[in-house]
């Protein structure tokens, strides 16, 4: 089935096959025109999937988390997609994807559906695989997708836009270091979780998350909770499920679910858009002579970088100078 | 006597004479650099009388007993264990027979996961990497012609031991074997198993629970009964320094000192019955240095942290098993050398008991010819050697003293490491013993690879001769004859007399009591060390894996 | 006009596997590591898998290839397992491999009934990622077709 039209797969993908879900997230993630076809050809089938992303700094036990999210969405009915994303060594391309350690329990279960994505330093394009991966599960019916991404670089981020609700997980003990979270962490997060919570500093870290909040509540009507879980213990995450739902209540109920999505879809389709230019035009146009003796000119002095960059313009736009 | 400004001279001259050194790799084992010579400059700042002393006095550097194998030869303790309880029983007798001084015993993974033979998990398991007990009619069985008064058994078991160790007292009751008199060690160390060896049920914390159920049990009803062997035997199998085992475990010790403390057990009530389980790998001196480094750090925190005041209590006893990952599957007879080093260093490390490993564990269970001859190694150190005729020869070798306190050192900072953890719970949960370990497993393989570190036959000194050992292989109808059984029993049992002792159990978990004369009860009525696993769940939790690699 | 074109080869992905009820790890970590810095994608089942569990693991994270790690014994019992539920669900183009303390006429008997290669104790780290590299990446060729104009 290696070579197999995208047409078949996307058959497949819809009819609930995980062999065809498998391959396509293969092949979305191998990127490159395939990619593109078979995001093409699924996008009619999504929109079902409510997408929540779950994020924060490495050791918070986001997997045991998410294991138990699952759980407790399983229980009330629901089809489960979880995708964790880890990154790659920037060395040598590789990785090791350990978080479905964590979720054994689901494994045979026909409901969820468990994929480890490698962040294979793209740029941007952590965004645009998970989107598709994401967008492949929920064309195969899953009504809730889980995204995990470990909080390095700029995942949180990318998460926070391709999900409808940001769970932010803080483990406990950071102490001041609360505020030394990166900045954008605390804006994206529609619901904070101290996980570990058994631990001597978790009610700190949840006044200094308190703290925060508050002094951030101006600007915003949704006022994030912060819950408590015990993930190794199973505490306090059907009080995180109850939060989630009550978030996409909100959502849903003042139209602001619509008005995310259409935001998600503009910067995707600006991201794509970007992504082409890039490889098809600017990267490209790099190459052509012009903008080489340019390039001379620039190492000696004779004109500045600005001017340089200006000349790809044209070149890219197929005129010649 | 030379002062030390003329061993200083001296020492410089030397070293200005030092020609070149060969292109070899002059760590430990554990990567440790080691010196081109010891001095007494090297431990110039020892206190004979507070760091080495005399043996069988505190801090017990030199040996725990004043005359050590000159009283008392190490317990020559092989492991067994395989297919049916009756193969084991078999097995004992040949062992007895050959001048064995107690028994041990293997069991198959399913029981040390605290599963039945007829579990859809256990399939192809079943009594194939040591005995499978399902019930106390197999137990029966194992020790069948065994007197329990007479004999000591060590019980290599751990998530499920208090259930072994129930179904032990209720073996001797029917021998008429009074529980004051069984002797003996239960391995019952669940947080090593969090650490290395992953033979886990529940989470943590229970596990710890029923680990200070036993030493509660056994300090008032076992009396000659050790309940638990702490061990960093699997620790270093699993690729720990020798540093990192000896820290690890001496924590793990800690932990279970202070939750039994915790718990209102007065320490010298149950200190004097715990004992320790010892990797003694390949690199020799530095096994005997953590050996020696081993009894004066545990000495020295029973007295002066946990303030006993029963010498027995400061006295760390302990076995000792060769080290199984330094076994080779290529040229399998040169590890008839390789055991007989590390038991040697044992022996200087001044064991209680010992087991010596057989040429062909590499691939399966061993041969009885395999077998014998490791236990004839331990004979040959014992009566031919003559390095029991005086307590701790190499004390006051410069370099071993310099490697005892090196050890320690070592050991003291990983200790602190810990602490500021929060201890070995938070620890596990943190991930930080099993990234240590990996770390070290994966440096380790990397230094072979580059042949930085050589193992002989592996690479170095290969050669292409074929592996022709005779292999013990486990024969499937094992598994199908234990299932047999185990349905017979079910049929034949009081099936509600089970549930109703079951139910008990449980609900004596959820009250948070000591679990053992509920397990009794169980055991007697012959419930599965599944269903009594089982039963505990939904009141102890389970324990998932981290997601550390 | 040039159709963009795929990424540099997608890394190779192996699902590491521990199968059956024994907890040696160390083995399987060791590769794990040794894969990654060889540039793959390594997904790890964790401990005390049953064949179910692993194959289902390796269908869904569509995998080159399953590294299994037995050190029980039961692998005569496991492995066969394995490849049947590979065939079942259409998954027989998933390169199984093995490591343990297995016997060579066992190894044999394995290889035969499709078990790709079987590495006992003593392999190198550089034996094994070589023969990953050659044997595992089926997919990561031929997968995306040259670009020429339009791809419907």
């Amino acid at each position: 089935m290696t070579n197999a039209a995208p047409n078949s797969l996307v058959t497949g993908v819809l009819g609930g096959n995980r062999r065809a879900a498998g391959r396509a997230i293969s092949r979305i993630e191998a990127g490159g025109s395939q990619a593109e076809q078979l995001a093409r050809e699924i996008f009619p089938h999504t929109g079902t999937a409510y997408v929540v992303g779950v994020t924060g700094p490495p050791g918070a036990g986001k997997s045991s988390l998410v294991d138990d999210l699952a759980q407790a969405m399983r229980d009330g009915g629901n089809r489960v997609g979880i995708i964790a994303v880890d990154p790659n060594s920037p060395f040598s391309g590789g990785a090791v994807l350990g978080d479905r350690i964590r979720m054994t329990r689901h494994v045979l279960d026909e409901g969820v559906f468990i994929r480890s994505m490698g962040a294979r330093g793209h740029l941007g394009g952590l965004a645009e695989a998970t989107r598709n991966a994401v967008a492949v599960l929920d064309a195969m019916g899953m009504d809730i997708v889980l995204v995990e991404t470990v909080g390095v670089g700029q995942s949180e981020l990318e998460v926070a836009e391709t999900a409808d609700s940001t769970l932010v997980v803080i483990p406990p003990g950071l102490g001041d270091s609360v505020q030394a979270l990166k900045a954008g962490i605390m804006e994206i997060a529609d619901i904070f979780v101290v996980n570990k919570a058994d631990h001597p500093q978790a009610e700190r870290t949840m006044l200094d998350i308190r703290d925060l909040v508050h002094m951030d509540r101006v600007k915003r009507p949704w006022t994030p909770p912060i819950v408590k879980t015990v993930a190794t213990e199973d505490v306090g995450v059907a009080d995180l499920w109850i939060r989630i739902q009550q978030h996409r209540q909100y959502l849903e109920r003042s139209g602001l679910l619509e008005q995310k999505r259409r935001r998600r879809f503009e910067r995707e389709i600006v991201d794509i858009a970007e992504r082409r230019v890039r490889e098809r035009l600017l990267l490209p146009a790099a190459e052509s002579d012009t903008f080489r003796g340019m390039l001379d000119r620039v190492v000696r002095r004779e004109v500045s970088p600005y001017e340089a960059a200006e000349t790809l313009m044209p070149v890219a736009a197929g005129r010649n100078r | 006597m030379l002062k030390e400004s003329q061993i200083e001279d001296g020492y410089d001259e030397w070293k200005s004479s030092l020609g070149m050194e060969r292109n070899s790799d002059f760590t430990t084992l554990s990567g440790k650099p080691v010196e081109t010579l010891y001095t007494p400059l090297d431990i110039a700042s020892e206190d004979y009388a507070r760091d080495i002393g005399f043996p069988g006095q505190y801090p017990y550097t030199r040996g725990i007993y004043p005359n050590m194998y000159r009283g008392r030869l190490w317990t020559m303790r092989q492991f067994a264990g395989f297919g049916t309880a009756r193969d084991t029983n078999r097995r004992f007798h040949y062992l007895l027979d050959r001048g064995m001084t107690g028994l041990s015993v293997a069991f198959d993974n399913p029981t040390l996961m605290g599963v039945d033979s007829d579990d859809a998990r256990s399939l192809g398991e079943v009594g194939r990497t040591g005995v499978a007990i399902d019930s106390l009619a197999d137990m029966e069985v194992l020790f069948e012609g065994i007197p329990l008064d007479r004999v000591s058994t060590s019980m290599t078991i751990n998530a499920p031991a208090a259930i072994l160790l129930a179904m032990y007292v209720a073996v001797g009751e029917k021998q008429g074997v009074p529980a004051e008199k069984l002797t003996g060690t239960l391995q019952n160390d669940i947080l090593k198993e969090y650490i290395a060896q992953k033979e886990w049920i529940y989470p943590p914390k229970a596990g710890v629970k029923l680990v200070v159920d036993t030493i509660e049990y056994t300090s008032k009803h076992l009396p000659k009964y050790n309940p638990v062997s702490v061990s960093g035997y699997h620790i270093r199998e699993a690729g720990s320094t020798a540093v990192q085992e000896l820290a690890f475990t001496i924590a793990d010790g800690m932990t279970y000192v202070e939750e039994s403390m915790a718990r209102g057990l007065p320490v010298d009530s149950f200190a004097p019955r715990l004992s320790f389980f010892w990797n003694s790998h390949i690199d020799f001196f530095e096994e005997i240095g953590k050996f020696r480094a081993a009894r004066r750090i545990w000495a020295r925190l029973m007295r002066e942290r946990y303030d006993a005041e029963n010498p027995r209590s400061w006295l760390m006893r302990f076995h000792t098993q060769t080290a199984g990952v330094s076994l080779t599957a290529q040229q399998p007879e040169n590890n008839i050398v390789r055991t007989a080093l590390e038991a040697l260093a044992a022996v200087l490390g001044g064991t209680q008991s010992l087991h010596t490993n057989s040429m062909d564990e590499v691939l399966a269970l061993p041969t009885e010819k395999a077998v014998e001859i490791a236990l004839r190694t331990q004979q040959i150190l014992a009566f031919e050697t003559g390095v029991v005729n005086t307590v701790d020869p190499l004390g006051g070798s410069y370099f071993v003293e310099a490697m005892t306190n090196r050890m320690e050192t070592g050991a003291r900072e990983y200790f602190d490491r810990i602490e500021e953890l929060g201890g070995v719970l938070a620890g596990i949960d943190a991930g930080f013993f099993q990234r240590e370990i990996a770390d070290a497993a994966f440096d380790f393989q990397e230094e072979l690879e580059d042949h930085r570190k050589v193992m002989v036959g592996v690479n170095e000194f290969v050669d292409e001769s074929p592996i022709d050992i005779p292999i013990l292989k486990i024969d499937p109808e094992v598994e199908r004859e234990q299932v047999r059984r185990l349905r017979d029993l079910k049929a034949q049992r009081d099936n509600a007399c089970v549930a109703a002792k079951l139910e008990a159990l449980r609900d004596a978990a959820a009250r948070d009591e000591n679990v053992m004369e509920y397990l009794l009860e169980a055991v007697r009525a012959y419930a599965t060390i599944g269903e009594m696993s089982e039963a505990m769940k939904p009141v102890l939790g389970v324990y998932r894996e981290p997601a550390f690699v | 006009m040039t159709e963009n074109p795929p990424t540099a080869s997608a890394p190779i992905r192996i699902l590491m596997a521990k199968a059956g009820l024994d907890g040696h790890d160390r083995g399987v970590k060791v590769v794990a590591r040794a894969l990654r810095d060889a540039g793959m994608e390594v997904i790890y089942t964790g401990l005390h898998q049953t064949p179910e569990q692993v194959v289902r693991a390796a269908v869904d994270e569509d995998v080159d290839a399953i590294g299994l790690s037995l050190l029980s014994g039961a692998h005569m019992i496991l492995f066969p397992r394995v490849l049947d539920l590979l065939r079942e669900e259409d998954a027989s183009d998933i390169v199984l491999f093995g490591g343990g303390t297995i016997p060579d006429d066992d190894v044999a008997t394995l290889k035969q009934m499709g078990v790709a290669e079987v590495f006992t104790p003593g392999a190198s780290l550089d034996s094994i990622v070589t023969w990953v590299r050659e044997n595992a990446g089926g997919r990561a060729v031929g997968t995306i077709t040259a670009p020429s104009g339009d791809q419907s």
